[in-house]
Order: structure tokens, then sequence, then C-alpha cells
């Protein structure tokens, strides 16, 4: 017997397996992220002062851009799969990945400058937030990569005898995706303007 | 989406291109705010007013969460309820009368 | 646009691509990566009792520490009987093997260390328990209970196990995410027990791991720290896979309101596992980073060990560990009894053969219980200072939780009235966790509010109430699930009159232990006191009673070696037993084979017509009525 509604919706709930999954996911991720807010506002509320502008905010902003466009290219990938074009999908995936590159990369070369000039996370509690913060949305983007990577290459075999399921992983690939860009729209003016 | 047509997905397809445009726009208009040095409770509603209008952008066109099923509603609906229990941390905190005292 | 023409379609036809080969699979992936759900369930409910047994034996060797404090331990009299168990295991296995055997090896593992943990001078200089060394053993006997213990048997094994068959689906919506779950658990497991070997052993800040001490305790800590993070993505896997499964899978005509009270069970806690662990998640993360990059997000400034100044820059705060802490924490509570009450439920409408009386309330009471449990975390910290209107609330909402909780005790309680009783061992247990569970209730009134809990704080008053829950509560619990389910797992059944020593063993045992607790608690004694309040004038009159305690332990111990004897004689027996073995209507036992099939649970796909407890139907020429039984009128 095999597993029912991995490809086709339950008529009930209207949904495949694999997408009520990574929406129950995606809200543990809110409760994970939530946590970090909540203790970046415990600490700021707390601390007699709080450092402006130590961040770059230009790089950010560039960084701010690649996500967002990483976004675009990804909900394009997964549309493109739906309108039945696997070459464009390829495309469009493949800019996915390579942006999430380019998005590392920016990061870390901000890293280096802090390391560079000793601004390490013991130095103050604001460089600790924002290592902390910074890095395990950094690990949630690595994630995604090794997901996206996998369906650009070795996964998209499927494609061939399951269309239908693999634009549901690509989908659900995507929503992951979305929720880290999503996160990053508020760890920016949360982190860097305020 | 299950039974989208190619006509149906080419208006999708518009409507991510005018959703991409407004978040650059947007993350462009919060930048240009932060330099403009208002005080700290117009700052923060006004870049948390801009992060709230990108994240909806993004979860209700990018996520589909514009067209979604009920059951997935209820389930973000109860993880913003205790989302919201968690925010409250920092006043149940700081309405401790023994650390206002010892801490400046 | 579409000129790919790579797209045979028809995808409701496509195979799936593991489910359908029909050939033996390699050991490795028949036993050891097995993505169906029994084997996963099995797996987990041996690692779990594993962690069991040797937390319940930490706890043994610091009993010995308080009854008998700065005398040297009887190291053998730990080991040896541990050892014997292996021994007896490997002689029941003729050495072939099979699980008897693995578990056989596992004992004498187990006796080695043991072995290791009453001797080194590090630990016990001498055979005397250091102070550091008992806090590590109270430290790990919690973490090990809780986190390794409890929550894997009851939801990993039970929910795993149990579940999917209860609601028809062939399996976990997700197999290999739940063979992942519970590869990562076992990782998470192996990081704790290795911690033991590391400088300075274990953690040493207790199962709580307050800042700023565990900050800076020994790299136990790390390890405990880096563990748990396994342990809590472990559960968030599971969480998901469970949810899904119910939401989805669930058989023809079962709706949400026909679904067995244990469905309804691990469905709450699965969303109390999936929404409140990430915070602590994020917590470890926050500590990780305090001990290892030199953060201070726990730190506040200016503290002072042993006259020298910690290199940390301050600006944190302690408080905010205990919040996250408790936000996970005590949902926590529910996760480790709401599977219990499952059981429970379960098993008494069977051996009452009546439906349960107000089926509805219970499924809206525990709703309401898994609700209310997120926002009565306070209530563990009323000790800190709060305001007044902070603590306010915090009484309030925690008083408002027992209102769901009573109403769960007496539907229970209730479908007892008017009915003809089977006393067999699950039901035993089942009615023993009854008034243990209220017994643990009641007491935790006093801690809900904050005028009487001041004084109660953190003394042996509050580890009597909460083990009065877990131990005799949630564990009986358990203990009524594997005696009930044992047939379904094996097609065997258990044996009943050493099943009734075992009972009634643990029983008196269990009492012996924890209500000595309740009243040092009210004299005073505090916990967490590697003497058991020798020291202290005010517990002078109530120190006897550590000895009670710990020879009560060391029995209750005696009886839990009945119960491995009996479970691994019963998978001995020849003789096998009947699909149905206690007449039940749920589907597990009605709609497919004991034990079910390996591909898929059943035979064919079970249709549902009715709720889950017809019990005793007027009218039906036998006493129950299953779920998938299409009646003539």
């Amino acid at each position: 017997m095999e597993i029912p509604y991995t490809v086709t919706a339950r008529p009930e709930t209207g949904l495949f397996n694999a997408k009520a999954g990574i929406w129950l996911f995606l809200a543990s991720e809110v409760m994970l992220f939530g946590a970090l807010f909540t203790t970046y506002i415990l600490l700021r509320i707390g601390a007699p002062e709080w450092p402006h502008g130590e961040l770059d905010i230009p790089l950010a902003t560039l960084n701010t851009a690649v996500l967002i466009t990483s976004s675009i290219t990804m909900v394009m990938s997964w549309a493109s799969l739906m309108m039945k074009d696997f070459k464009k999908y390829r495309i469009y995936m493949g800019a996915t990945f390579l942006l999430g590159v380019v998005f590392l990369v920016i990061k870390a070369f901000e890293y280096g400058h802090h390391f560079g000039i000793g601004e390490l996370p013991n130095k103050s509690t604001f460089l600790g937030i924002y290592f902390t913060m910074t890095g395990l949305h950094g690990l949630h983007v690595v994630g995604g990569m090794i997901v996206n990577a996998y369906f650009w290459g070795p996964g998209s075999k499927m494609w061939k005898t399951q269309p239908e399921r693999f634009t549901n992983r690509v989908e659900v690939a995507g929503l992951y995706w979305h929720f880290v860009d999503l996160v990053w729209i508020f760890l920016f003016p949360v982190l860097y303007l305020l | 989406m299950e039974t989208a047509n190619p006509q149906e997905i080419k208006k999708h397809v518009r409507t991510y291109i005018t959703v991409f445009v407004a978040l650059l726009t947007l993350t462009i208009i919060t930048v240009t705010v932060s330099y403009l040095h208002l005080n700290i409770p117009a700052a923060i509603t006004v870049a948390l007013l801009i992060a709230t209008i990108k994240g909806s952008l993004v979860a209700s066109y990018f996520m589909h969460l514009i067209s979604e099923k009920k059951i997935i509603y209820a389930t973000l609906v109860l993880t913003a309820v205790f989302f919201i229990a968690l925010m409250w941390l920092p006043i149940f905190h700081h309405a401790n009368p023994v650390i206002y005292k010892n801490v400046p | 646009m579409s000129t790919n023409n790579t797209t045979p379609v028809s995808v409701a036809a496509a195979p799936h691509v593991d489910y359908h080969h029909h050939e033996e699979p390699s050991f490795w992936r028949k036993y050891v990566f097995s993505p169906d759900h029994k084997v996963i369930g099995i797996q987990y409910g041996l690692t779990a009792l594993f962690f069991l047994f040797f937390g319940f034996t930490l706890m043994m060797i610091m009993r010995w520490q308080l009854a008998y404090p700065e005398k040297a331990i009887p190291a053998l009299q730990f080991v040896i009987p541990i050892a014997v168990i292996g021994l007896i295991l490997l002689f029941l296995s003729k050495f072939k093997p099979s699980i008897t055997m693995l578990m056989g090896f596992v004992f004498l593992g187990m006796a080695a260390l043991v072995s290791y943990l009453t001797s080194g001078e590090e630990r016990m200089p001498g055979g005397v328990m250091l102070p550091e060394f008992y806090n590590q053993l109270g430290a790990m006997h919690g973490t090990i209970m809780v986190f390794l213990g409890v929550v894997p048997l009851a939801v990993g094994a039970f929910g795993n196990y149990i579940m999917p068959l209860q609601i028809g689906a062939p399996d976990m919506a997700f197999p290999k995410l739940n063979m992942t779950s519970y590869w990562v658990y076992f990782i998470g497991g192996v990081t704790m027990l290795a911690s033991f070997f590391v400088p300075g052993g274990a953690a040493n800040s207790g199962w709580t791991s307050y800042a700023p001490l565990s900050v800076i305790a020994t790299t136990g800590q790390t390890l405990w720290l880096i563990g748990m993070v396994f342990l809590i993505t472990s559960s968030l896997l599971g969480s998901v896979n469970f949810i899904v499964t119910i939401i989805q899978l669930r058989a023809k005509g079962l709706t949400f309101m026909r679904l067995p009270f244990f469905v309804w069970a691990q469905f709450v806690t699965s969303f109390l596992l999936l929404l409140a662990f990430p915070p602590l998640e994020a917590a470890g993360v926050l500590q990780l980073m305090d001990r290892i990059a030199g953060t201070s997000f726990f730190m506040p400034a200016g503290l002072v060990v042993s006259g020298q100044q910690l290199p940390y820059t301050g600006g944190g705060s302690p408080l905010l560990w205990q919040h996250l802490f408790w936000f996970l924490a005590h949902p926590e509570v529910y996760v480790l009894i709401l599977p219990a009450l499952g059981i429970v439920a379960e098993i008494i409408a069977n051996n009452s053969r009546k439906p349960l009386w107000g089926y509805k309330s219970l499924v809206f009471a525990v709703i309401f219980l898994g609700f209310m449990s997120f926002i009565v975390w306070a209530h563990h910290m009323f000790l800190t200072g709060m305001g007044t209107a902070i603590s306010a609330f915090f009484q309030t909402t925690t008083m408002i939780i027992s209102i769901p909780s009573v109403i769960i005790l007496s539907v229970l309680f209730i479908s007892l009235y008017g009915a003809s009783l089977r006393f067999n061992t699950p039901m035993l247990f089942a009615l023993a966790f009854l008034p243990m569970f209220g017994i643990g209730g009641l007491t935790g009134l006093p801690l809900g509010l904050a005028a009487s809990d001041i004084p109660l704080h953190d003394t042996y008053y509050v580890i009597g109430h909460f083990h009065y829950v877990v131990a005799p509560g949630t564990i009986f619990g358990l203990f009524a699930g594997i005696y009930y389910w044992f047939p379904k797992f094996t097609g065997k059944a258990m044996n009943e009159k050493l099943g009734k020593i075992h009972f009634w063993g643990s029983f008196v045992c269990m009492n012996f232990i924890f209500f000595p607790m309740l009243i040092q608690g009210l004299a005073g004694v505090s916990r967490r006191l590697y003497d058991g309040g020798q020291q202290y004038a005010h517990a002078q009159g109530v120190l006897h009673l550590n000895e009670v305690t710990s020879v009560a332990a060391w029995v209750m111990a005696l009886f839990q070696i009945v119960f491995i004897i009996n479970l691994f004689l019963t998978l001995r027996k020849k003789e096998k037993v009947g699909d149905n073995y206690w007449e039940a209507t749920t589907l597990e036992w009605s709609a497919t084979t004991s034990p079910p099939l390996a591909h898929g649970n059943f035979a064919t796909v079970p249709e549902v017509y009715r709720g889950p407890y017809e019990y005793s139907v007027p009218g039906h020429s036998k006493d129950y009525t299953p779920q998938n039984e299409l009646v003539k009128a």
C-alpha cells in the first residue's frame, strides 16, 4: 500500500502532504526566530545604550536586493514548471542558487570586516545578537541552497517520471526559501537600520 | 495551485514582477528613511511598518498565502497567538521590580 | 512555451518509488534504517526503555548518597544486578542474533557504564561521592528521564507505532523523515552519554540549566546543549510528521470526532512540541554562544567567581534563560502527561466495556489544556521577584488550566461508574494512574499560587509533586500501554501473574518513594542538597525519611527486573494470541493482524462507520462493535 496524497490533494483539506508539512515546519521556524527577536528586544530595552551605525548599510541593502531577487527567481522556477517549461526552470533555479552564493559571499565580506577590526561576538551584546541572528539565518540560507541544488541537479530526474510530484517539491522548497527571505526582511531593519 | 492553466500562470507571473518591484522600492524607502535619523519611536514605527508590508507581500504572493487552504490559516493563526505571547516576554521580564532596581 | 515534451502525465497512477517493491529488503533496511513506522516505533521504545532504566539507576546511586551521606557506596550492588540482567538476556537469546541478544549486550554495556560512574577519583574518591558528581547525577537524571526516556517512549514509540494504525494509515506521511527523527534522537542520546567522559564530567547545573551557573560550568554543559539541539530537532521533525499524518491520512469515514482519544492526545502533544520547542532551541543556541563565543546573553555585568572577575562584557539577563526555558518546559510537562492520558483512556474504555462518558468533553478539554499550557510558564518563576500584576496574571492562568485537567480526570472516573471492570494488568496500571495523577495535580495547586509557592519553591515538595505526575502518573500510563499493546507488537501476550507482581510492587514502592518527599518539602528541606539536608536544623526531624525513600527506590528496581524478564520471556513464547486480543473497537485491533503487515499495515484499506468506543451496544450479538464494522440494521 502506498502513502496517499503525496501528489494529489486530500479533498477535505485541499493539501498534499508535503505542503501541510512545510507550513507546520515554518510555523516552528516562526517560533525559533520569534524567540531570537524577543531576546533582541529584551536585551535592547535593558541596555543603557545601543550602538548605531556600526554595520555596513549599503552592503546590507545590496544583500536585501539579492535575496529579494532570489525569491522572484525561485517563484519563477516554479511557475516555469507549471507551464511545463523545464529548460526555463533550470535557468531560474540555477539563478536562485547563484544568488544564494552571492548573498553568502557578501555576508562573508561583512563578517570578515568585523573580525578584521576586532569586532567579535563577545565585544558587546549588540554584536553578540547580530552574529547569532545573522549566523542562524545564514545557516538557513545554506540549508535552502543545498535543497535547491539538489532539485536543480540530481533531484530533477523526477520531472521525467512524476512531473506533478516534482512541481510540488519545488513549490515546497520555494515556500522555505521565501520564508528565509521573509526573515531577512525583518532582520535587515532591526539590526542595520534601527 | 492544483489546476492552473498556463494562461493563469502568466497572469501570476505579472503579479510576481509587480511585487518584486514593490519590494525593491520599499527597501530603498526604508533605507532612505533611516538616513533621516528620525527620533527612535518614529524610526521603529516606520521601519517595522515597511518590513511588515514587505513581509506580507512575500507571504501573500510568493508563498500564495492570499489564496491558501483553511487548515494552513488555522495553523498560522495559532502560531501567531503564541508568537505574540513570546513577544510579551520582554514586558514580563522588565515588569520585574527587582530587576528594575538593580540594573541600570 | 511548453515545447518540452518530457511530460508523461497521469500522475495519480505513478508508482511510489519505495513502497511497491515487495522483495525482502536487506538486513540494514529492515531493522536499522527502516522507514517503517512500526520498526521505528520499536527502535524508539527500546532506546527509551534503556534510557529510563539508566536514568533510574543514576537516581538509585544518588539515593545512596542521600540515605547514607559520606559513606562509601557499595558499587557492586548496583553493577552486578544490571550485569546479571544482561547475562540472563544473553542466555534467553541462546546467543542467536535477536532483540533479546542486542538488549543483553546493551545491559552489559550499561553495567560497565555504571561501574565507571561509581568509581574514579574525580567522581567518588574512596567510594564516597563528591558533591560535584552528585550535581552531575541530578542534572543528567532529569535530562535523561524527560528528554531521552519518557517523551521518546510516549510519543516516539507509542505515537509512532499505534497512531497510524488507529487512523487506518499505511505508514506515517513522511517515512524517511520519521527514520531521520529517530537517528537524530539517537545521536542526541549518545552525545548526552558521552558527556560523562569529558573532563569535569557531565552537565551539573540541573536539568533546567539555569544561567549564569550553566554558562561557566564545565565542558559537559556544552555537550548537554549540543545534545539538546539534536533532541529538539528530532522532536520537531517528529511532530511535523505526526500532525500531517493525522490531518492527511485518516481512513475514509474517520472524522475528527471519531478519532480514538489516544490520537487526539498525540495530536495536541505534537502541536505543543512544534511550537514550544523552538524557543528552547534558540535559547540553547544563545547559551552555546555564551559558552563558546563568549557573548553575554545570559550574563550580567560584574560577575565575580572565587575572587576573579569573569571575562564577560555583561548586559545580558539570567532571567531571560528562565523565561525561554519555561516557555518550552511548561508545555513539556503536558507533553509528558497527555500521551499517557491517551493510553489510559483507551484502556479504561476497553476494560470497562462501555463507551467513555463524555468523549467530546474529553477532546475539548485536551485542546483547551494544550492551548493554555503556553501561557502559564512564569508560575515557575514567582520567586524571581516578578511584579504583583504579572504574578496575578500567571496565577490566574494556572488556576484556569487546572479546570481541563479536572475535566479529563472526572471523565475517566465517571466512565468507570456502573461498569463491570476487567482487572487485567494494563487496567490495573491505568486505574492506579488516576489517583496518582490526581495527587500529582492537587499537590501542584499550592505551587501555582505565589503566596504558597514562595515558601515551597525548590523544596522537596516540588520534587514530590512533579514526580507524582510523571512517575506513578505517566510511567504507569506507559507501562499500561506496554502491557496493553504488547500483543499488537508481537502477537504474544505478556504473563499476567508477573505483570500483577510488577504492578503491586511498583505501586506500593512509588508511594513510599514520593510521599515522604512531600513531607520533607513541607518541613522546608531544599532540593539538590547532596547530603539530603543534614546540615540544616529544620531538616533533622524528617531526615530519617531519606532512608525510607532510598530503600523503597531500590526495592522498586527489583520489581522492574520482573518486568524486564516478563518482557523477554514473552518474546520467546511460541503460542500466538488472536488478532484482537482485548476485543477492542479501534482500528489497530479490529482491522489488521497482530503484528500488522510489514508493508502498509492493512490488507485492505479500512473504512470507518462509527465512533471509537462502541462497547456493549444494546441489541448487538457481541459486546464490542469495531469502528470498521458495518452492522446491518
